[in-house]
């Protein structure tokens, strides 16, 4: 992470590094681009080769992978998986739904653009992207940890009040604990 | 006076290190050969380093009270004092760095390589999240599963070399120049069979069970408490392995023996482990109350009527 400077220190170079080279990721494989993840993870396209590893539970996760559309109804357990989240935390949007909708563009309960709920790192394109776009998409996120630029959590924090508006806006029933994240 | 303190913490300091760093590099080890086997080039074999260091930078670690908090420093606490009471190298009456050898014996580790688990239980318990104690509750009642065994085979040796210290039994096998497991074989394949229980490989993964208890105690453990469960695990796994070369297998002599013996006898539960699939909780422990159990009956059956 940058600090005033707008430089890196040797510390953060290093904990940049381990960072890189170890994504724990939270596949949230409510769409349809669910059945990428495994052959993106087992012997065919092996990602556990760039250290990219599929964790259980989003305390031990470091990157949310949101695969497809989402409904209103998913929206609200994304966004409590992603608070549940230890930081620095990275979010992929995954497919065209996560970035224009898709097509479900003109539905009545997707949400259209992913970002204007949960800060997006690094979005990877196409309906559906094969296993070469996702790794590659994990690699261009590799490249802005490493930077430093990978920062969507701090972002998440300054301009909460307008996220969580965003949130109330499309989640009518909103009873969501407060997490001390 | 003021010297041989200097060399307690330099002794102490050398033993951790080791054990961490031949810890974390056979779980990378173990890493690429699970890998290998599925036909995948596999991540290498210092991933775990970046994975430890990369939690130990996290920024923030949410935890739900005290005993939470507390519960990954037991297990490293149980992990540690485990490792301070086994001779890592030694040979014809020299031992490297005896930090704590000579003041403990194996009854009390058995009461100390528990402390741990019994630690993250309690811990795990405060989660208040149900996939932590349902994974508590399985871990407890393989342990109980496990356990049987492996104190028979403990027995049997201990009869066998009429004393209860680790540095006696090393002695007995110096002097007779066999190993342990040559004169009790029952024992030490009773000791093995459990062994594939007390490492939480396939089969008998089933208190973690990724796909369907969310890596059980330790789902809500995060950033840091994590590296530091991770950190003891890797030296409780060095542990295990040299407590059993230590007892069985005559010790080693040197890093490069040290590190043949217990790669090989690491291999025993990994390479079970890949090609298996996950047991039940009651599959699991019926496995070790079977012939495990019988095995061991029958070694301390047969130190008794051969000595």
């Amino acid at each position: 992470m940058p600090n005033d400077k707008k430089s890196q220190k040797i510390v953060d170079i290093i904990q940049n590094a381990a960072r890189k080279h170890s994504l724990f990721v939270l596949a949230y494989g409510t769409g349809c681009g669910a059945i990428e993840i495994p052959p993106t993870m087992t012997s065919k396209y092996d990602a556990e080769r760039f250290g990219i590893r599929g964790m259980a539970t989003p305390r031990q996760a470091d990157v949310l992978l949101v695969t497809g559309y989402l409904a209103t109804k998913t929206l609200k357990r994304v966004i409590r998986a992603y608070e549940q989240m230890q930081d620095p935390k990275y979010v992929i949007g995954f497919g065209s739904c996560t970035i224009n909708g898709g097509m479900y563009w003109d539905s009545y309960n997707t949400i259209k653009l992913l970002d204007k709920y949960i800060p997006v790192d690094v979005y990877i394109n196409g309906c559906m992207p094969r296993p070469e776009a996702v790794i590659d998409g994990f690699i261009e996120l590799q490249g802005l940890i490493k930077d430093g630029k990978a920062n969507g959590a701090e972002k998440y924090k300054e301009n909460l009040d307008w996220y969580r508006a965003n949130q109330k806006k499309v989640i009518k029933n909103w009873n969501m604990p407060d997490y001390n994240w | 006076m003021d010297n041989s303190i200097w060399i307690s913490i330099l002794g102490f300091l050398a033993t951790v290190v080791l054990a961490f760093t031949v810890g974390v590099f056979y779980g990378g080890f173990v890493r690429k050969i699970t890998a290998r086997i599925q036909n995948r080039v596999g991540p290498p074999v210092y991933q775990n380093f970046f994975d430890i260091v990369k939690l130990y930078s996290k920024k923030t670690a949410v935890n739900h009270g005290w005993m939470q908090h507390l519960a990954p420093a037991l297990a490293i606490t149980a992990s540690v004092t485990s490792l301070m009471f086994i001779p890592i190298l030694n040979g014809q009456g020299w031992i490297w760095f005896e930090n704590l050898n000579f003041k403990g014996d194996l009854i009390f580790l058995l009461y100390m390589m528990v402390f741990g688990s019994l630690g993250m239980a309690l811990g795990a318990g405060q989660t208040g999240n149900p996939h932590s104690a349902i994974g508590v509750s399985r871990g407890l009642s393989q342990m109980v599963g496990y356990e049987i065994p492996w104190v028979l085979a403990l027995v049997a040796i201990m009869m066998q070399a009429h004393t209860t210290s680790i540095t006696g039994l090393l002695e007995y096998q110096n002097a007779n120049g066999t190993w342990m497991m040559f004169e009790s074989p029952l024992a030490f394949i009773a000791a093995l069979m459990a062994m594939l229980g007390m490492f939480h490989y396939a089969p008998f993964d089933v208190p973690f069970a990724p796909a369907e208890l969310a890596s059980g105690p330790a789902s809500e453990f995060g950033g840091k408490y994590l590296a530091l469960m991770m950190t003891s695990g890797s030296i409780f796994a060095f542990v295990k392995l040299v407590l059993i070369v230590d007892i069985f297998m005559g010790g080693a002599s040197n890093l490069i023996m040290l590190v043949v013996k217990t790669f090989l006898l690491y291999m025993v539960p990994v390479l079970y482990g890949i090609v298996s699939p996950r047991y039940r909780t009651e599959q699991s422990i019926r496995y070790f109350w079977g012939w495990p159990t019988l095995i061991g009956v029958l070694g301390v059956l047969y130190v008794v009527f051969t000595r």
